[in-house]
């Protein structure tokens, strides 16, 4: 397929759509409207179910309901509907039907702002929604890598029949960029000697009839179930672990970011290495299942380790947690829907090269006090 | 099932697909009646193996034990968009839903209207029985003025607590609806009646009209404190009065419809 | 002549809820008092001759408990049914 100028919510969209998407529920919220107008035109135009619920609650739902006969389904939202959805995504994690939801970030908490932030992943990797469950969670860092995740989205999460997370910020959701879409998949129900996954209440001709639920009132069943939904992330955390390495080979300070702020670090660290500073990036592209096994080598042999985020650090501890207090670990963000820019990373890159470490202060606190300086000299 | 004598013929017999399983309702719930009837409509339509049901939280919870199709379990409030998610992509299926006052009028009220509103090809089956059974009797948005629950121990307040809430009549002001009625089950006469009404409803979908409800006027003699006996007599002195039987919104395919009697 | 009914009531089914004594008119069905269930509860039963297989009985039983039977008709010449 040729490159063409795309805007990511509408890329993120059409992916879904080629990769076979029959149900798509949404609400207008932004900064992912788009992607909810996009669908509004195309899946109607293709013969497929869209539907503009009545909220994020509703559309929920009816992804819920979707998943429940076997067919693909999606939602998006960000991040103040994303909290609305909660509830539903714990169903669908304990009923075990797979689907796939888009989280379009923005400045929180509370209404927050429309600005790009990275605030939802402690919501959206640790399993916002009540109860013992991980979602599979992808982080794209351009409009191609939204289009490539989507489409890996819905594979992985029927593979495993869970949930797969693209978790971008709104600058991902509202940027353009060249990009190119994957060739149109038609949906399977389509395609002849279509069986149903042998889960799927479809209607009970023919067979046995299904139940689909996720209440089991006798403890030791529930025990039960969840000791599969774990064993079923063994695997997951065996087999779906992405990230992307930068200069790392003789780096002395390595930058840990995901999404957005990733792609921002990795100007800087481009910058700090044209001024022969040894710094590289490691980039997750899953945030769940979570590279830990990577970042903990990591830490066995870089001393220094600076995450950059968009939140007051969420990703943080899980870097922390997988290097086990082998390096220095330093903290850079701006939040509340600020994005940070290259220089301001290049500097803290530039200050921990240079600085001695000061363990009496805790990171955040650390980073907090730094940033109220930066905030003051920017008037 | 006893077999009948040699010149015998069975005039009733428990439907198939009302599992014979022991149900958990209260004895004289009449949950078990609208079970019933419903796996008898769905039964003589031929409809069974073509049926997915969407179970809703409150006593009827576990219905899925004890109609025996493809049944998939909704979160509090929230089966009507369930069943529009099921139904959108598989419209040629019959998807209902099944809940109660708790479920349908409070928390749900949102996904009801709006699936109404949508004109949602589905069925709807509505259990009105002015209180929260499963959770031991509290106060629902169908609780009488007066009445004592346990949310409302000295009787419902409506200056504090508010009015209830008369959803065939608040349903029927949407154009999407294309049969919604009130019937109840607290004698023969109105059983029968109410089997119709859902025989109707189930004919509405099949024919795509839009989104029929039955709202059905049922007891809970355990939360009330009186007998099944008791509690049926309390929804003909004390309900039918608040909540009157009738069609509020009939589509004009269906008013002419003749159903051959099984 | 009143035709002949007959019901078989399932005793496990059956949570003595009464609903089947109060709706039939001729009044033939009761609680047995000899004997209940696993789950406490005394069945319903038929106690008397009069039963016409009219129905209303298993028509109110949430249960589904009630199965009902009638004497089958048959018609010869000369006969009224």
């Amino acid at each position: 397929m040729p490159k063409e100028l795309l805007e990511g919510n509408l890329a993120i969209a059409e992916a879904a759509i080629r990769s076979g998407l029959e149900a798509y529920f949404g609400y207008p919220i932004t900064p992912q409207t788009e992607l909810l107008e996009w669908m509004s035109k195309r899946m109607p135009e293709l013969g497929r179910a869209f539907l503009q619920a009545e909220s994020e609650l509703g559309a929920i739902n009816m992804v819920y309901g979707t998943a429940c006969t076997g067919a693909r389904a999606m939602t998006s939202s960000s991040s103040p509907g994303i909290s609305l959805m909660m509830e539903g995504l714990s169903y669908i994690a304990g009923t075990e039907v797979p689907m796939v939801l888009v989280d379009i970030q923005r400045g929180g908490p509370g209404l927050g702002n429309i600005a790009p932030a990275q605030a939802d992943y402690n919501q959206i990797v640790h399993g916002g929604g009540h109860g013992d469950y991980h979602p599979i969670v992808l982080a794209p860092s351009s409009v191609q890598e939204a289009i490539d995740l989507t489409v890996l989205a819905f594979d992985l999460a029927e593979k495993y029949r869970t949930i797969a997370i693209i978790l971008a910020e709104g600058c991902i959701g509202q940027m353009m960029e060249p990009a190119e879409l994957p060739e149109m998949r038609p949906p399977r129900r389509q395609q002849r000697d279509f069986v149903p996954p042998d889960w799927a209440v479809t209607g009970s001709d023919g067979r046995e009839r299904r139940i689909l639920t996720s209440i089991y009132l006798n403890p030791n069943i529930q025990e039960g179930v969840d000791i599969r939904l774990m064993k079923r992330w063994q695997k997951i955390l065996a087999n779906e672990v992405r990230y992307k390495e930068y200069y790392l080979d003789d780096a002395e300070l390595v930058v840990v970011g995901f999404g957005t702020a990733g792609r921002i670090a990795l100007s800087a660290v481009r910058a700090a290495r044209a001024e022969g500073i040894r710094v590289g990036l490691f980039r997750p592209i899953s945030v769940s299942p979570f590279p830990q096994k990577e970042l903990a080598e990591l830490s066995k042999r870089v001393e220094n380790i600076l995450v950059v985020e968009m939140n007051a650090g969420q990703m943080l501890d899980d870097v922390r947690l997988a290097a086990q207090g082998r390096s220095r670990i330093e903290f850079f963000a701006r939040f509340g829907g600020v994005v940070p820019m290259p220089e301001e990373i290049l500097s803290e890159i530039k200050r921990m090269i240079s600085e001695p470490f000061d363990n009496q202060l805790d990171a955040r606190q650390s980073w907090l006090r730094r940033l109220e300086l930066l905030r003051a000299s920017e008037g | 099932m006893v077999a009948p004598l040699e010149n015998e013929m069975i005039i009733y017999e428990r439907p198939n697909s009302y599992l014979d399983v022991v149900t958990h309702y209260c004895p004289g719930c009449t949950h078990g009646i609208a079970h019933r009837l419903i796996a008898e409509v769905l039964q003589e339509m031929g409809l069974i193996g073509k049926t997915i049901g969407v179970a809703s939280v409150g006593c009827s919870i576990f219905s899925y034990n004890y109609l025996g199709f493809d049944y998939a379990e909704a979160a509090h409030g929230r089966a009507p968009a369930m069943a529009t998610g099921i139904k959108r992509v598989l419209p040629d299926r019959v998807v209902f839903t099944y809940q109660g006052d708790g479920d349908l009028a409070s928390i749900g009220m949102g996904e009801i209207i709006h699936a109404v509103a949508r004109g949602e090809n589905i069925t709807v089956i509505f259990i009105n029985n002015t209180n929260y059974g499963m959770t031991g009797g509290q106060m629902a948005p169908t609780t009488l003025p007066g009445q004592k629950t346990t949310s409302s121990p000295a009787g419902r307040d409506v200056e504090t607590m508010g009015f209830p809430i008369r959803v065939a009549e608040l349903l029927s002001s949407l154009e999407g609806g294309c049969y919604i009625v009130r019937r109840s089950l607290h004698d023969p006469k109105n059983i029968r009646k109410a089997k119709q009404a859902i025989r109707l409803a189930f004919e509405a979908q099949v024919r795509g009209l839009g989104l029929s409800m039955v709202e059905l006027l049922s007891t809970c003699p355990t939360n009330w404190g009186v007998t099944p006996v008791e509690a049926m007599k309390w929804v003909e002195d004390k309900m039918l009065p608040f909540y009157p039987l009738g069609d509020f919104k009939v589509s004009p395919e269906l008013v002419n419809l003749k159903i051959k009697p099984s | 002549m009143p035709v002949k009914g007959r019901i078989e009531v399932d005793e496990i089914q059956c949570k003595a809820c009464e609903l089947c004594i109060d709706a039939c008119s001729l009044k033939v069905i009761e609680l047995a008092q000899d004997r209940f269930n696993s789950k406490g509860y005394h069945p319903a039963q038929l106690v008397a001759d009069g039963c016409t297989g009219c129905a209303i009985c298993a028509l109110v039983c949430p249960e589904a408990a009630i199965t009902v039977y009638r004497e089958a008709l048959r018609e010869k010449a000369g006969e009224h049914p």
